[in-house]
């Protein structure tokens, strides 16, 4: 790792004005993909600054038709919590299935999500349940959140505290997990939410996560895999690496959103 | 330097560290506690894993003063006064290793794992090993041992 200046602000106000006041910093959540990544010096930050002391970040709530998930709430939490299972079993499965248990015991949701791994499984949850991203500055819808690969609409200085899921009326997470390495080669997140049908595709796409809108309109007609058995996404917009080629990548997409269809509760 | 204060298997510890220092390099080259492993270095093989306040977690990607102030156990702090744990009875009966280089990292893993799920059965057991390499054993005497650790544990 190369040298760095290390802060552990006691609130937010503090770790804002941090990150306005250094020069490129970056900020550490659970770093289970940050720290790998310095590791190798693959970045370069003057500074860190770690959210671990800021305890308000950290919690679950239910509140009406919707659950308050706090940005620094690890994996572990979200894939036990109570209300999570009751209204959004598909959330929790989703949490349960990324990395290993060590991984899920300091990886958070608002690290996933700032990051926007293209392989990251949350990605998915929040574009397809239409979710809401609060920050120390804004709210941003997810449409609105996702710009490509490893790329947010998040400013230089701004932090994720909160993330809003309307309650689905059904929905399901899918992935075809990389046999070594576990991530998502393609993880397909089908719900139907107050607002209508969504298909967010993670791990496959050249951007990072998308919607396959011809697969709603599908399933808004008919909600069943055969209504979307006959639905490829296109092949030259997919990745292609040693894994698993942009063809094999755009079978499986339709694949796994059968499977995620036929799965929906 | 920043100084970072930590328990370590029940002992109030501090030293200065630089921003960059990992909790693994503090714990085997500060404390000189060196059954924690570093096996691949980049987090994929849990020859690291430590409890950080009870929960399992891989201390090598873990920055040391994002420990400070927590409670921390390696594997030298599980044989409380000299009994060996239930777990690390078991691995010796059960044949659970074999070079004995991912022990430390399966036998906390292990611990975290009973202490989540009671019912543990075989299955769930792979599922938990899922960040736990080992290159000997083939894990059948590993997933053998966890259960057998589980079941005298909950008797």
């Amino acid at each position: 790792m190369y040298q760095f200046d290390y802060h552990r602000p006691a609130n937010l106000k503090e770790a804002a004005e941090l990150l306005t006041k250094c020069d490129e910093a970056k900020i550490l959540a659970g770093g289970q993909t940050l720290i790998p990544t310095l590791k190798q010096r693959l970045a370069m930050p003057s500074d860190l600054i770690d959210l671990g002391a800021l305890k308000e970040l950290s919690f679950i709530k239910a509140e009406g038709d919707a659950i308050m998930i706090g940005a620094a709430t690890p994996h572990a939490d979200v894939a036990v919590n109570a209300d999570v299972r009751k209204h959004l079993p598909s959330l929790a499965k989703l949490a349960e299935g990324i990395g290993d248990p060590a991984v899920r015991h300091k990886g958070t949701i608002g690290g996933s999500l700032a990051n926007n791994d293209p392989s990251a499984d949350y990605p998915a949850a929040v574009l397809a349940l239409d979710a809401k991203i609060h920050t120390t500055k804004r709210l941003i819808e997810a449409d609105e959140f996702f710009k490509g690969m490893f790329e947010t609409a998040l400013g230089e200085d701004e932090i994720i505290t909160e993330i809003t899921f309307p309650h689905p009326k059904r929905a399901a997470y899918v992935k075809f997990p990389n046999p070594a390495s576990r991530y998502a080669m393609v993880g397909v997140f089908v719900a139907e939410t107050p607002m209508g049908i969504r298909v967010a595709v993670t791990g496959a796409g050249q951007e990072g996560v998308f919607r396959v809108k011809e697969m709603e309109d599908a399933l808004a007609k008919d909600w069943s895999a055969d209504a979307i058995s006959g639905i490829k996404v296109p092949a030259e917009n997919m990745l292609s690496d040693l894994h698993g080629d942009a063809e094999y990548r755009a079978h499986l997409v339709t694949v796994i959103a059968k499977r995620a269809v036929a799965a929906a509760i | 330097m920043p100084v970072v204060t930590m328990t370590v298997n029940g002992k109030s510890v501090s030293g200065e560290v630089e921003g960059r220092t990992l909790l693994v390099n503090f714990i085997r080259d500060q404390l000189n506690l060196t059954g924690t492993h570093v096996g691949c270095d980049t987090s994929q093989c849990g020859a690291c894993v430590v409890h950080i306040d009870g929960k399992a977690v891989k201390s090598c990607a873990t920055l040391a003063l994002q420990a400070d102030g927590a409670d921390v156990t390696t594997i030298e702090g599980l044989a409380a006064g000299g009994d060996l744990h239930p777990v690390q009875r078991a691995f010796k009966e059960h044949h659970g290793l074999q070079c004995g280089f991912c022990t430390p990292g399966m036998i906390m893993t292990a611990v975290d794992m009973i202490r989540r799920k009671p019912e543990l059965d075989e299955k769930t057991v792979r599922e938990e090993l899922e960040g736990n390499l080992c290159r000997c054993t083939g894990y059948h005497n590993i997933v053998k041992a966890i259960l057998a650790a589980s079941e005298e544990m909950r008797a």
